[in-house]
């Protein structure tokens, strides 16, 4: 692998950077081929058919079907072919294997806030090992923002009210950027960090440095606590609201017969907004906490609840994990499942 | 030949008087008239806001504007060029002034309306003056919310209330222009023997009329939100924000059809002209207007790939984009056919219309790359998407609207203006533009995003020629102002068909009388038609 890479790109340093570089680059070769042809067409033709004197006109031609049908049938293959490739590094990007770390990142006006499982937290700096995937789910406090990995070539926009994700894997250690590209008010630009990739032990040592205060699940089991959550959802189903063990990838009917995955975006709905959806045989009887409680306290919630689903969660136990909970619905929130409900 | 051509006695410029005489007109080429000084004052302050981004870019700091001065700059930059410059544009002044001659036609079919449309376009550049001398709007051109609607403490609600009533002006021009070509083209005069020109507006009208009420609509929506806290848009209160920009694109990627596809139609009538034969392809590049502006509508969340939709409509939305890359190739494919066997000459209109073409291509060439869903997560939101459509919207659209003004000058004011001056502007748009706007395509490939008010070193060389570009380009529209202002009093007459073009709008004089034609004119038999036969033959009549 050259550490050089193509001029004037930026480095390329996660598993399907290359992938879209060539896609770039097959894109350019064909517009080059195209635009130049049209151009020397256009200069060469203006030489040829120069008016040679005052009154002289063109000669009438009013069209070729064969040459209209060519000129309409080639592009469109051609164009499909870069649709088919794009397709192809589409899904790639927005499919995360089955087996990932999460980090959680949060944007607000005007800085990312990230969130190890392991419970180190940091603000605009990402660091993550060389060679895992890394799955990141981000939120939005307030405004839209855009988290943007240019040496990664990714970016997925952060929602306020929703939970959406991108993933990858980083190939080369070193330190690059990270962008905000939503437009996002005053301090859009300064809204910036970086994303350090280390080699895995490193990344463990750091980590070990940085996890003040526990680990993820450990806070959200204490807020569990707090907020009082585990005096109706007890382990046992003897509460007034169902059990949280086990369910997240499960498949849970609901009061109006209707079904649901229960991802990581229905966690958050339903503390939220937690008449939006309710399990059949549970009444509705549990408090929104629409702004009672931020995203940083919300993601740590979600992340202890998981915690209670192991088969689900295939970074603990990877052998018991045929698919990622969100393997097939990544970036799909649609707004049915979190606005509008009210 | 030409000095011995005097200006008409009677024409429509001189048919009344004095400034009641303007503002009460029913004539369609008054009204024309008035839109270009109103848009060209536009243009003029959008520019103004330009070289203030431009300025700011040349070093990575902010140290010219504060960061809310910048964001409102960019953001006035956009409003004004995209909602009282780029849409009217063409349309509004060329449409406007030859849509009835080019059907032989003596006004459009609603002249009161026209000139209503032009006192609401007046009315909504008056709600955008009000909010910028009240301190500006900074929201970007694309009034994202929940930026928009509950975060930006600016003027949003004067100026979304300006782009919601001038995009009735939008509405009411298209109306007009539906009609008159149904009903009003002089007897023979069918639907193939227009001129493309017509065509092409004919599909821009559509879009104006099916499309605007959406983004009318959903501005209404953000002011609901913003005035009384109606849950639209805020999630926190039960709003969904991604809904917004559904609603939003629906409208503002058909628009910018109503930018380019008048141009395109521009482009017909030069390339035709300054080749002395017809059109390649007549009926593939009239239905490719229809075409545009009918697969225009179904291409919206293109602007949304990464913005949390199901990455299987992401997949509908790119195919769909590369539907409407196929009719724009035909266009420049059989432009350049009709330059095969042509008699080709390079007044200045035509530069234009290479410079157009050279642009178009690559603007739409780079489409391809934001059509690519594997491209486009890196390069959306980044100076490449800024660096695409500037080319098509400015380097297309710009571009043609300026190519027509020059082409139809001495119809307009019945003089020649400078053809040294106009070849020397063409040509400094033409580097001008290209010098600003190509370093924006590999800026935006580096990763620098869009709407950054300062940003990391390495982007500097590239961002400094850009500016530097932009001073030429700002040259290169400066120079029109001076010689045609220039023609308008010492320009030689232009007589009634200075390029020996084809259409119906050259057989009367320059310029036009109040009714654009003394006697009916001759329909031709086909349209764009050079023989030298035919050409004789009209003399004879």
């Amino acid at each position: 692998m050259s550490s050089k890479g193509v001029p004037l790109f930026p480095e390329a340093a996660s598993s399907f950077a290359t992938n879209v570089d060539n896609l770039y680059l097959f894109i350019i070769a064909v517009s080059v081929f195209f635009g130049v042809a049209v151009i020397i067409a256009m200069v060469a033709f203006g030489i040829i058919f120069k008016q040679k004197k005052p009154g002289e006109v063109g000669e009438r031609i009013e069209g070729n079907l064969a040459l209209e049908l060519l000129w309409s049938i080639i592009p469109t293959i051609i164009s499909m072919v870069m649709f088919g490739w794009g397709a192809q590094a589409f899904f790639e990007m927005r499919v995360p294997p089955a087996e990932t770390m999460t980090v959680y990142a949060v944007g607000k006006q005007w800085m990312w806030k990230f969130q190890h499982p392991e419970g180190a937290r940091e603000i605009n700096e990402l660091h993550v090992p060389l060679g895992k995937a890394v799955k990141v789910l981000i939120t939005s406090e307030d405004v839209l923002h855009s988290l943007y990995f240019p040496s990664f070539r990714t970016k997925m926009d952060a929602i306020p009210g929703r939970y959406s994700q991108l993933w990858f894997e980083a190939t080369k250690t070193g330190t690059y950027h990270i962008f905000c590209t939503e437009y996002c008010g005053t301090n859009h630009s300064g809204m910036i960090g970086s994303v350090v990739v280390m080699e895995p032990q490193e990344y463990q040592a750091w980590l070990a440095g940085g996890s003040v205060g526990g680990t993820l699940a450990e806070r959200g089991e204490k807020l569990f606590s707090e907020l009082a959550c585990s005096t109706c959802h007890m382990d046992n189903g003897q509460g007034r609201g169902p059990s949280l063990a086990n369910i997240v990838g499960a498949t849970a009917e609901l009061a109006d017969g209707t079904t649901v995955v229960r991802d990581e975006n229905y966690l958050r709905e339903s503390i939220i907004n937690s008449q939006a959806k309710i399990v059949k045989g549970y009444q509705p009887l549990m408090p929104a906490f629409q702004g009672l409680i931020n995203e940083e306290n919300l993601v740590a919630l979600v992340e202890y609840v998981k915690t209670k689903s192991p088969a689900a969660r295939p970074t603990q136990a990877p052998a018991a994990a045929p698919a990622a909970p969100t393997a097939t619905t990544d970036g799909m929130q649609t707004p049915a499942a979190t606005g509008g409900k009210n | 030949m030409l000095d011995t051509l005097k200006l008409p006695d009677h024409h429509y410029l001189n048919d009344g008087h004095g400034l009641k005489s303007w503002l009460l007109t029913k004539d369609h080429k008054r009204i024309a008239m008035m839109y270009l000084i109103s848009i060209s004052v536009m243009f003029a302050l959008g520019g103004f806001f330009a070289a203030g981004v431009r300025l700011e870019l040349m070093t990575p700091q902010g140290d010219l504007f504060l960061a809310d001065t910048y964001n409102k700059f960019f953001t006035m930059h956009g409003v004004v060029m995209v909602f009282f410059f780029l849409i009217p544009s063409t349309p509004a002044v060329l449409g406007n002034f030859l849509i009835p001659p080019m059907v032989g036609a003596k006004d459009l079919a609603f002249p009161r309306i026209n000139l209503l449309s032009l006192y609401i376009f007046w009315l909504g550049a008056a709600f955008f003056f009000y909010a910028l001398f009240s301190g500006g709007v900074d929201t970007g051109w694309t009034f994202y919310t929940p930026f928009s609607s509950f975060s930006s403490n600016t003027n949003v609600v004067p100026t979304a209330l300006g782009v919601f009533i001038s995009g009735f002006s939008s509405i009411l021009t298209g109306l007009n222009f539906i009609v008159t070509i149904h009903r009003m083209r002089a007897p023979g005069l069918t639907w193939f023997k227009l001129p493309l020109f017509v065509w092409a507006h004919y599909a821009t009208s559509l879009i104006q009329v099916l499309g605007t009420p959406v983004v009318a609509i959903t501005i209404i929506m953000v002011f609901v939100e913003r005035a009384f806290g109606f849950g639209i848009f805020d999630p926190v209160r039960g709003g969904d924000p991604v809904l917004f920009q559904h609603l939003f694109w629906f409208y503002s990627h058909p628009a910018v059809y109503i930018m380019i596809v008048p141009a395109l139609g521009v482009m017909s009538e030069l390339i035709s002209t300054f080749t002395r034969k017809t059109i390649f392809g007549y009926s593939f590049v009239a239905f490719s207007s229809l075409a545009i502006a009918v697969f225009g509508f179904i291409v919206w969340a293109h602007h949304m790939f990464v913005a949390g939709i199901s990455p299987y409509s992401a997949l509908v939305f790119s195919f769909l984009s590369f539907s409407v890359a196929i009719p724009s190739a035909v266009k420049v494919f059989n432009w350049t056919a009709t330059l095969w066997k042509g008699s080709i000459s390079f007044e200045a209109p035509m530069l234009y219309a290479y410079g157009f073409m050279g642009l178009f291509l690559v603007g739409g060439l780079t489409g391809l790359f934001l059509a690519t869903l594997g491209t486009d997560i890196h390069l959306h939101d980044t100076y490449f998407v800024v660096a695409h459509f500037h080319y098509i919207m400015v380097g297309g659209a710009i571009m043609g609207y300026i190519g027509g003004i020059h082409f139809w000058w001495p119809k307009m004011t019945g003089r020649m203006y400078s053809e040294f001056g106009a070849r020397m502007s063409a040509i400094l748009v033409f580097v001008g533009f290209n010098l600003t706007f190509f370093p924006q395509f590999i800026l935006g490939y580096m990763g620098m995003p869009r709407r950054y008010h300062a940003y990391p070193d390495e982007f500097q060389v590239l961002n400094i020629l850009s500016s530097a570009g932009a001073g030429v380009l700002g040259i290169g529209y400066i120079l029109p102002v001076i010689y045609l202002t220039y023609s308008l009093t010492r320009g030689k007459a232009a007589g009634p068909n200075p390029w020996g073009a084809s259409g119906l709008e050259w057989q009367t004089q320059s310029p036009p009388v109040t009714a654009n034609f003394t006697e009916p004119p001759v329909v031709p038999a086909e349209p764009y038609e050079y023989t030298p036969h035919v050409a004789r033959e009209a003399n004879l009549v």
